[in-house]
């Protein structure tokens, strides 16, 4: 935590701040001492906090003209767009919204990858974030069921099936989940039950996320453990905060360009037509978001293989910190291991890809290659190239190459070498 | 010395007996917790339904909904179930004679659940590779029993519990 011990100036501000330090919290989160070099990869922790309050607000402002009914929840969605005043701006807000959430979260979960930032001491910050990933999948999953649309009814129902495959309890399990013997009302009911609690246990995480983070501090570029608050750091206030100001005003200008101008371009127009169980659509697919995993279920012929390799894609990565050897973290100084990094990116752009193509020929042969690519990457590349890797010097301090005329890890070796 | 242990004991005892009780009482209301999920008197209600087949020509078949999913009713021809008995038993991912599908006496009427065993679509009539049923969702094809050939569904298209109230009446459930 802060280094230094704070005293609030006004006698009023002491007398609280002795019963609840809140003044206390205020002042670390101010002067919190952040690396000088983190770049605009690191500003989607705040693009992130903005997409979550963006949801919530715009979430609880929908549900007061939402009805979670099996008959009247459709109508309701078209009342909003049509009648509620700025309905259409909202909802369209909503639902690019969560979109938008999940693009800032791909990026802060893969700068992390390549930054190296869910290594020691960082495990427990990881972890948390994953826990937030899938809560975040759950909630968009059943926040996308609320329409009551084609794609709503058939994506709750193909994604409660996976459950299914569990042996032996599995029907139970999805007549539990249901709440009926298929997906019907009772289903809807709950899932808007659920949608709504969710974001504030994202809520809670966030902050349990954030703490752990203050902890050991922020990694950085070059990912080197750094003495706090020395020449390497700035306060929090006013230099970051600038920055990520900066970053999510270009951010929403983004966010601003789909909800205006093509609100519906990242949606299913099988979805405006309402919910029928004796119809199934010509061709599911999950939101943009979920396709990498879809394309991972779908790679498997086999219906309990496929949902047992669909979760473990997402498990994996709990245990990542322990699969990567290198004692080195940021990727800029494993020449090696940076090439694999950027294998995995196309790796997992193709998987989305495949994933919104019917699985068939060339489709299907492209989602094993990936699928089988995916597991190496964490199985095998990492602990291997870890272990092998000869990585290039890393700098004594960020100082060092800033100063002496940029980030690049040529330089600092080459200054390295005089040394 | 003696003393002392007989007085942990007994404290041992409360802990045990006060941690048992509790669980008990944390089971007890965790557990309608967790039921309460479980589909409710007026969903059980709906268990049954009646559908008169008797403007189903042979060759045709309905589709009707029973507790919320589709049930299809196929009146076949002679030569669709020939072809259904036809099969070799070796070539069933999940064997199953064509006659252990239907009502003996009424082999004509194939009631089966119109819900894909892989992740619950509904599969598509006179589409696929064996003459029966196709799911668009993931490409299971279906024989003209409903039993699965191919693709990712690992069973054939479930049959419901049924019966014939009279000639022209089923009931379903």
């Amino acid at each position: 935590m802060s280094e230094h011990e704070y005293t609030p100036k006004s006698k009023a501000g002491k007398w609280f701040n002795d019963r609840l330090p809140l003044l206390t919290l205020g002042a670390h989160l101010t002067d919190y001492p952040t690396p000088k070099n983190l770049n605009y990869w690191w500003t989607f922790g705040g693009i992130l906090t903005f997409c979550l309050i963006t949801q919530i607000v715009t979430g609880i402002v929908l549900a007061m003209h939402y009805v979670a009914h099996a008959d009247l929840a459709f109508a309701s969605v078209e009342h909003i767009m049509r009648d509620v005043n700025y309905g259409w701006l909202i909802r369209y807000i909503h639902s690019n919204g969560a979109s938008m959430f999940f693009l800032a979260v791909y990026i802060h979960i893969f700068r992390s990858l390549f930054y190296g930032s869910y290594k020691s001491p960082r495990e427990v910050i990881w972890i948390i974030g994953l826990m937030i990933y899938l809560l975040m999948m759950a909630a968009a999953f059943m926040g996308y069921v609320l329409p009551w649309g084609q794609m709503s009814f058939w994506g709750a129902t193909v994604i409660t099936n996976l459950f299914s495959a569990i042996p032996l309890v599995g029907d139970s399990i999805t007549t539990w989940l249901w709440g009926a013997y298929s997906v019907d009302n009772p289903t809807l009911n709950r899932f808007f039950s659920l949608h709504y609690l969710i974001p504030f246990l994202i809520l809670g995480l966030v902050v349990l996320h954030i703490w752990a983070l203050h902890v050991p501090g922020n990694n950085n570029p070059v990912g080197i453990d750094i003495k706090k608050p020395s020449k390497d750091t700035v306060p929090f206030h006013p230099y970051i905060t600038i920055k990520d100001a900066f970053a999510l005003l270009v951010f929403m200008i983004i966010f601003a360009g789909f909800v205006f101008f093509t609100p519906n371009v990242l949606g299913h127009s099988d979805n405006y037509i309402p919910a029928n169980p004796l119809v199934t659509p010509a061709h599911i697919v999950p939101e943009w978001y979920l396709l990498p995993f879809y394309a991972i279920l779908r790679s498997v012929p086999d219906k309990l293989g496929g949902v047992i390799l669909m979760f473990s894609a997402i498990f994996i990565l709990f245990v990542l910190p322990w699969l990567d050897t290198s004692k080195v973290r940021s990727a800029v100084f494993r020449p090696i291991y940076r090439q694999f990094f950027w294998i995995l990116v196309i790796d997992v752009l193709m998987l989305g890809y495949v994933g919104a193509m019917p699985a068939e020929g060339i489709y299907l042969v492209l989602a094993r290659v990936g699928t089988i690519y995916y597991f190496l990457h964490f199985i095998v590349v990492m602990p291997v190239v870890g272990y092998l890797e000869k990585t290039d010097p890393i700098p004594m301090s960020i100082s060092e190459p800033v100063l002496t005329g940029g980030a690049e890890p040529s330089l600092a070796r080459k200054i390295n070498d005089k040394v | 010395m003696s003393k002392e242990e007989k007085k942990v004991n007994r404290r041992d005892f409360l802990f045990t007996a006060s941690y048992t009780v509790g669980a008990v009482g944390v089971g007890a209301v965790i557990w309608p917790m967790i039921d309460q999920m479980n589909p409710d008197k007026a969903q059980q209600a709906l268990a049954t339904t009646e559908v008169d087949i008797s403007n189903i020509e042979p060759g045709k078949s309905i589709t009707v909904l029973w507790r919320g999913k589709p049930v299809f009713l196929k009146r076949r021809t002679p030569e669709e179930i020939a072809e259904a008995r036809a099969v070799n038993m070796d070539d069933l991912p999940d064997p199953q004679k064509d006659e252990e599908r239907v009502k003996e006496g009424k082999d004509e009427w194939l009631v089966m659940l119109g819900v894909c065993t892989h992740l619950g679509c509904v599969p598509l009539k006179d589409k696929g590779d064996f003459n029966g049923w196709f799911c668009p969702c993931h490409g299971s094809h279906y024989d003209v029993s409903g039993r699965i050939r191919k693709g990712p569904a690992p069973t054939n298209m479930e049959i419901p519990k049924f019966e014939f109230v009279d000639s022209n009446t089923i009931k379903i459930g």
